[in-house]
């Protein structure tokens, strides 16, 4: 009897599973408090949803604490995106200044993650 | 501005951010991970930003998406250096598949 090959499997599992979640975006409409301009920027915010989960996937099963701190650098930068798409349906300005002050703060806690790791003091 | 062109560049980036997430979930070790996301997704989101600019055109908005995402591509390359040092500082090990380790070389001499 031949054996089962699980890394292949897992892999096709995967890839049915970006296919599979593409297609229901793409084809289901969501109820949404927003008044979206058109219905495929409103596919696009929920992919964008989508992505967060792998990325609190990570923090969740990360076996190290850099895992941990790589994925979180990963959401920082996604919010900034967030924040930019909402800001179409809305019509506000004031989203974008949230983006600024949020990569800021996200490029000082990253950096300040690695010297934690490194095994450093904060004032050196 | 451009509707149509906006939605192009919103989705490309969509695409490049969705790419890199699953890497962050696929790859064996720390550094493959960083390199694999942060790449990606740093790219993927200046896309995004390129698209809400065609979207609002350059009013007072679209100048603030620019600056977003001219500030993001200076910055997120430091962060993952940064990253990528402590966790070698830190004693994170290779996985068995790495061909050379250079930084140890570097440390030695």
């Amino acid at each position: 009897m031949k054996k089962l090959n699980f890394g292949n499997l897992r892999y096709y599992a995967s890839l049915l599973l970006v296919i599979v979640t593409i297609l229901f975006l793409s084809f289901n409409s969501m109820p949404s408090l927003l008044s979206w301009q058109s219905p495929w920027l409103e596919r696009c915010f929920f992919i964008l949803l989508f992505c967060f989960l792998l990325c609190l996937i990570r923090v969740m099963i990360g076996p190290t604490s850099a895992d941990r701190a790589v994925s979180v650098d990963t959401l920082g930068i996604l919010i900034v995106g967030f924040c930019a798409i909402l800001s179409i349906p809305t019509g506000r300005d004031w989203y974008l200044d949230i983006a600024i002050a949020w990569a800021l703060q996200s490029f000082i806690g990253a950096l300040a993650l690695a010297k934690y790791l490194e095994g450093r003091g904060f004032d050196e | 501005m451009n509707e149509t062109l906006g939605l192009i560049f919103i989705s490309i980036g969509l695409v490049f951010d969705l790419i890199g997430c699953f890497g962050l979930l696929r790859m064996p070790d720390v550094y493959n991970r960083l390199q694999a996301t942060t790449k990606c997704v740093t790219l993927g989101t200046s896309s995004i930003l390129l698209g809400v600019l065609f979207f609002k055109g350059f009013g007072p908005t679209g100048i603030k998406a620019i600056l977003v995402g001219v500030f993001l591509l200076l910055t997120a390359p430091v962060a993952a250096h940064a990253l990528a040092r402590g966790a070698y500082r830190s004693g994170v090990k290779l996985c068995e598949k790495s061909v050379c380790d250079d930084y140890a070389k570097d440390a030695l001499s």
